[in-house]
């Protein structure tokens, strides 16, 4: 077996012979060129050429890759005009008296090797786009055709590293994944390896070698390991990890747009569990069907001093409009126990689990509590939100929370910004004191949250951040299943929704146990969303029992 | 002439696409010249692969300064454009 060892920078596993990129091996040579005029034509002849292309790879770029990488090609186009790029062709065409395509290449060295000179890695690796755009204008020059990858089986793709436009160009239905010896994890290879979700490696160096090719490579973009010939031990780890990924992928493709039905036609909501704005691409291209946890957290945690109304507003609001009108539960800020901010200047405290935290940070100090409230409901009125209140354990908090709501909107109504009154208004079921007077609860609100992660701390008496716990933290324990079934029962005969953010809603031993408990939504991390749906699509609500919640 | 200081707030300083939005901005002022100058290296803003060159980086500050007919639109349009993205 040979083992190469890089650094994986887009995750996969895949396997299939090395084909080593080839580029057009037209050299450049240097001669004497009397007649400068036409050298300068054929310049300006491939200089808009060059232009023409790169706006259409733009194009390509901007459908495909989105707008990020467009730009990048749109930059290239901008190199190819520069002036002091130019200016050095021009220099060396008037001293040299030589053809164009010498001079091309003399400019497009000198720049290159003042990037690759900065003491900056984001420079150094701009080196490359100089080279690429040279290269671009020589193809043009010298009539070169930019070929794609001359194999009639995919396979996993060997080069130095590969230029941006090169990447973009390559027939990606032949290409298994990649391989460089140089670049890194800021890499175009690496970046468009990860938009195109094939597995890379790269910074693979000396090791790999030209007369690999053909040899069948079994590489693993996470652990940015490559083997040939790979041993038994090798072999069957690559092979269950392939298995794991193609049936990862089988469900994606099937389960994308189908609904979270039981095969008995009972429905229930799979949403997703977000950190901040960034996590919504996560959440479309999943197809979660709405957010069951936005932690607003993302705001106080990132910043050094409060959160401005505007700042939450536009958070709020770019979620609440990419998810298109499906409902989107925005947390209320949860900072406390093991979420501390300094600018909170709160006091030390023994069992901060146990403290000053959440809600009652809120209803503490309004002040806070009313900038969130009026940048969530000015949001309101960009999509269907809903507003969840962490950690409540008695029903007048609920009641002062609403009585904070009711003044908010009556604010915004005063200065005419619109917003929904009709916003839901939910609360997290993690408490045990929530779940004994869950009944008057549900009278208050229009949903609950099962925070399963601190309803097991606190119904255990276990330290979710103490390590050696262990058995003692079983968040399958039969009291924290029936403080579900308690709440569950106590939403339905209120009329409202109940469903789960915490861990255990991914928890696909338990789905069972939810169907039979009535759980009406799940909300998980945006990778969970597929293969839950596919287990709900196994299941048969009517059948499921509450065996779990006995003994 | 006009000029104004400015301190880079992003964090990969002046990388390859705004620097190249700033060059095709700082070529639509006619007759205008745009500089940016740093640790007293002066060069065009239109000069793009010169200005990536500078390694302007987040936290430095550039002096921008325009000379010629359009010079108060050009230091308007440079200013708007630094504060909204970099």
């Amino acid at each position: 077996m040979i083992l190469l060892q890089g650094k994986g920078v887009s995750k996969g596993v895949t396997s299939g012979p090395i084909y080593f990129f080839r580029r057009s091996d037209a050299t450049v040579t240097k001669y004497d060129a009397p007649d400068q005029a036409a050298e300068k034509a054929r310049l300006a002849a491939a200089q808009e050429k060059s232009i023409e292309q790169l706006n259409r790879l733009a194009d390509k770029c901007r459908e495909e890759a989105g707008d990020e990488a467009a730009i990048l090609f749109e930059t290239h186009a901008m190199f190819v005009e520069d002036e002091d790029y130019v200016e050095a062709i021009m220099d060396t065409l008037a001293e040299e008296g030589c053809n164009v395509e010498y001079a091309v290449q003399c400019a497009g060295e000198q720049f290159a090797a003042m990037f690759a000179a900065m003491d900056d890695a984001y420079m150094q690796a701009r080196a490359a786009d100089i080279r690429d755009v040279t290269g671009r204008i020589l193809n043009n020059l010298m009539g070169v055709v930019e070929g794609g990858i001359d194999s009639d089986v995919p396979v996993v793709l060997a080069a130095d590293d590969l230029a941006p436009s090169e990447t973009l160009q390559l027939d990606k239905s032949k290409i298994l994944g990649f391989m460089t010896q140089g670049g890194s994890g800021n890499s175009h290879t690496a970046i468009l390896a990860r938009t195109m979700g094939i597995p890379a490696i790269c910074g693979l160096g000396e090791s790999l070698k030209t007369e690999m090719e053909g040899r069948i490579a079994y590489i693993d973009g996470e652990t940015g390991k490559v083997a040939l010939e790979p041993d038994e031990i090798t072999l069957t780890a690559y092979n269950a990890k392939l298995k794991k990924q193609q049936e990862m992928k089988v469900l994606m493709d099937t389960m994308k747009g189908q609904k979270d039905v039981t095969l008995d036609g009972r429905e229930i909501l799979v949403y997703c569990n977000i950190g901040s704005p960034d996590d919504l691409p996560a959440v479309l291209n999943n197809d979660g069907q709405g957010i069951g946890l936005f932690r607003s957290e993302f705001l106080y945690l990132k910043a050094t001093d409060f959160p401005d109304e505007e700042t939450q507003f536009k958070a709020y609001k770019a979620v609440a409009e990419g998810l298109n009108g499906k409902r989107v539960v925005i947390r209320t800020l949860d900072i406390g126990a093991d979420k501390q901010v300094s600018y909170f200047d709160m006091k030390k405290e023994e069992n901060p689990a146990l403290g000053v935290r959440a809600i009652r940070i809120c209803l503490n100090r309004p002040e806070i509590f009313r900038t969130q409230l009026r940048a969530l409901y000015r949001a309101s009125a960009y999509g269907k939100v809903a507003i969840m209140f962490p950690m409540i354990t008695s029903v007048w908090e609920v009641k002062e929370c609403k009585r904070a709501c009711a003044k908010v909107m009556e604010e915004l109504k005063a200065e005419g910004i619109p917003f929904n009154p009709e916003t839901e208004i939910g609360i997290m079921i993690e408490t045990p004191a929530s779940i004994f007077v869950a009944d008057a609860l549900a009278k208050e609100v229009d949903f609950f949250s099962v925070g399963t992660n601190d309803l097991t701390q606190y119904t255990l008496a276990c330290d979710r951040q103490a390590n050696d716990l262990g058995k003692f933290f079983d968040p399958h324990h039969p009291a924290v299943l029936r403080a579900i079934k308690i709440a569950a029962d106590a939403a339905h005969a209120a009329g409202i929704w109940i469903g789960i953010c915490g861990e255990l809603g991914a928890d696909i031993s338990l789905l069972e146990t939810f169907l039979a408990i009535g759980i009406d939504e799940l909300s998980v991390s945006p990778s969970s969303v597929l293969p839950l749906r596919a287990a709900i699509r196994k299941s048969i609500a009517k059948t499921c029992t509450l065996e779990k919640l006995e003994s | 002439m006009k000029q104004f200081d400015y301190t880079i707030k992003d964090p990969l300083g002046i990388h390859a696409r705004p620097a190249g939005l700033l060059a095709k901005l700082a070529k639509g002022f006619g007759d205008t010249v745009v500089t940016i100058t740093k640790d007293g290296n002066t060069v065009k803003a239109s000069q793009l692969m010169k200005v990536m060159g500078m390694g302007i980086k987040t936290g430095n500050t550039i002096t921008i300064a325009a000379e010629g007919p359009a010079e108060d639109e050009a230091i308007e349009g440079v200013k708007k454009f630094l504060e909204e993205n970099l």
